[in-house]
């Protein structure tokens, strides 16, 4: 057992680090995933020759979500503290993190959902608009469930990349993970503390991608399973 | 000018052309459309006129314009110009919700099926009615009697990647019968099926129009496809409109040249290069005419060439010809030199004009060895 070589004060201090980080990265991510989508959706459907083709508002939309995803995170952190003073009533402490996460984990996902439902072949689009379907049919029963195995991929990586900022958050005080490997690991110089941290987080890192490769294939029929049909 | 209006200006086709009265199923007028100026126009003032029940096969090259023409009536395309009647009801001037609602009467399957991979068989077929805001249960109980007709009741909860390229139209086909249409459009809905799975599906959409009495609007580039199941057949080329009529018509006796084209892999219309290249415009001492017989009807049956042997003492030499089936009807197509008809070509013509069948003299070969030998014996 690793905890073995850690003492009962600093293993506590793991777990305590460990519930913070779920903590953020979980409500970072419910949230990203419920303002991404429909971002995403939008980033698409506006686009010139798409169901709802507005190209000057997908312009200002693309730009919008480029310039938060090019701004680096830990100055992002940063330069909203105003903004998440407002939403989280605080600009220090694991709650206020959780702001800036969602902040920068939403475009990354409304990015990736985009890609994902842009790969949905127009022949599928056109069949709906020949039955009568109206836009919002055509993008809740077309386009969301033909791109859910990518969108769900998408997620996986989105979030990866939030378990990596969360690290961060020690900037502004939200503990987690990633902060008890800097204070503890790197400042006392407790190699013990960095090794067991860096393992958890790797757990972490490879359980969520487990997962989601596995829900991804639960929600893909693009491609037949099992036996072959002899028909 | 109304290119329908042309061609039966100068139709001399026989009688019985013409479909039964009453609103037509589609009406096209004056319709074209322009996706760039450079490129020029797609569909070119075309007008065309779908009676109730009818398949009616629209055939063209690739690029004539025809998916785009198919388009136009649900207006998955809309057209540059002109107006789109779908059961006496302008498609045209609708937008928004009138058009979602007017797009329910018109069905539509596609080339590649368009078959939704996240839905099983049943999901597919039920999303026009969840699409109509139909209940649960009612969904629940008009799917059945869907898969039924398209033969698919034990492939309810498979998924389309578990299914053929024939089967996947199949489900196509349910989802667009679903709300009960009055025109199903199928925009090359066999193009992408082998020729055993395009025969069943064909016979599948025929069985449905007898059934259900479904106009059919079919757009191929096939021209068997067109012999097995359209009753009337129109010919695009270059976005316009060159000739329509009663698909027996249209292939007994094409008058463009692109539906002779089309036509030669199926009726004998045209001669292989090789022997028309040594077909002479005028006679020339030594020539003989070389005919071309259409026999259509019960003429077909009719030993003509022991006839012409007989009656004449000609010598036939056949140089093409084929005979096939449109729907019940025998159609052939014979070119042959008349050997040694000579002076007795008025009579020959008007002996075989009155067995039934269509003869024109299409230029004069110069007489062979063997025809030489018979022709200066008799």
């Amino acid at each position: 057992m690793p905890f073995d070589l850690l003492s009962p004060a600093v293993t506590a201090l793991l777990f305590e680090s460990l519930k913070q980080t779920a903590y953020m990265v979980s409500i970072a991510a419910v949230v990203s995933t419920a303002l991404g989508l429909p971002l995403g959706v939008l980033l698409v459907v506006t686009l010139p020759g798409h169901i709802l083709p507005l190209p000057v508002f997908n312009r200002i939309l693309g730009t919008a979500v480029n310039l938060v995803r090019s701004t680096p995170f830990i100055i992002l952190m940063v330069a909203i503290i105003p903004f998440t003073r407002v939403i989280a009533g605080s600009s220090v402490g694991t709650s206020a993190a959780v702001v800036p996460l969602t902040v920068a984990i939403t475009p990354l996902f409304a990015r990736l959902a985009e890609t994902a439902m842009r790969e949905v072949d127009r022949g599928l689009i056109e069949a709906a608009e020949a039955i009568g379907a109206s836009p919002l049919q055509i993008i809740l029963r077309v386009i969301v469930p033909e791109a859910l195995p990518s969108i769900v991929a998408g997620q996986t990586v989105a979030l990866v990349s939030l378990i990596g900022y969360s690290a961060m958050a020690g900037t502004v005080g939200g503990g987690g993970l990633g902060d008890l490997g800097v204070r503890f690991g790197y400042q006392r110089f407790m190699p013990e503390v960095m090794i067991a941290v860096v393992i958890v987080l790797v757990t972490i890192v490879q359980s969520v991608q487990l997962l989601g490769d596995a829900a991804a294939r639960a929600v893909n029929h693009r491609i037949a399973r099992g036996k072959r049909s002899t028909s | 000018m109304n290119a329908v209006l042309a061609i039966s200006e100068f139709s001399a086709r026989p009688a019985g052309d013409d479909g039964p009265a009453g609103v037509p199923a589609v009406r096209i007028e004056g319709l074209s459309k322009t996706f760039s100026k450079a490129s020029g126009p797609v569909l070119d003032d075309v007008s065309l006129t779908i009676q109730r029940g009818e398949v009616h096969g629209i055939i063209g090259r690739s690029g004539a314009g025809k998916s785009t023409l198919v388009r136009c009536i649900n207006l998955l395309e809309r057209p540059s110009a002109g107006r789109v009647f779908v059961s006496g009801r302008e498609i045209t001037s609708l937008r928004g919700r009138a058009l979602r609602t007017a797009r329910r009467d018109i069905g539509m399957i596609f080339q590649h099926f368009n078959v939704l991979s996240s839905r099983t068989v049943a999901g597919n077929v039920a999303l026009p009615f969840k699409v109509a805001g139909l209940s649960r249960a009612e969904i629940a109980r008009r799917i059945p009697p869907l898969l039924e007709l398209v033969g698919l009741s034990d492939k309810a909860d498979a998924y389309p990647s578990e299914l053929s390229g024939g089967q996947k139209q199949r489900v196509g086909i349910a989802r667009a019968l679903a709300l009960d249409p009055s025109v199903l459009l199928c925009d090359e809905a066999t193009s992408a099926l082998d020729p055993e799975t395009t025969e069943q599906t064909l016979a599948l959409l025929r069985d449905i129009n007898r059934k259900l009495g479904l106009t059919i609007v079919l757009i191929t580039h096939e021209m068997q496809v067109l012999r097995d199941i359209a009753t009337r057949v129109a010919v695009l080329d270059h976005g316009r409109l060159v000739e329509e009529g009663a698909t027996f018509n249209v292939l007994a006796f094409p008058k463009s040249a692109v539906a002779r084209s089309f036509l030669s892999g199926l009726v004998a219309h045209e001669l292989p290069p090789l022997v028309a290249a040594r077909l002479l415009p005028e006679a020339v001492p030594g020539s003989d005419p070389v005919l071309r017989i259409v026999f259509t009807g019960e003429a077909a049956h009719d030993p003509i060439v022991a006839d012409l042997v007989s009656q004449f003492q000609i010598v036939p030499n056949i140089l093409h010809g084929r005979i096939d089936y449109v729907g019940d009807r025998p159609l052939g197509v014979l070119t042959l030199v008349a050997g040694g008809a000579g002076p007795r070509l008025p009579a020959v013509l008007s002996r075989l004009a009155s067995l039934g069948l269509f003869v024109e003299v299409i230029g004069h070969a110069v007489r062979s060895a063997v025809t030489c030998r018979h022709g200066v014996a008799v």
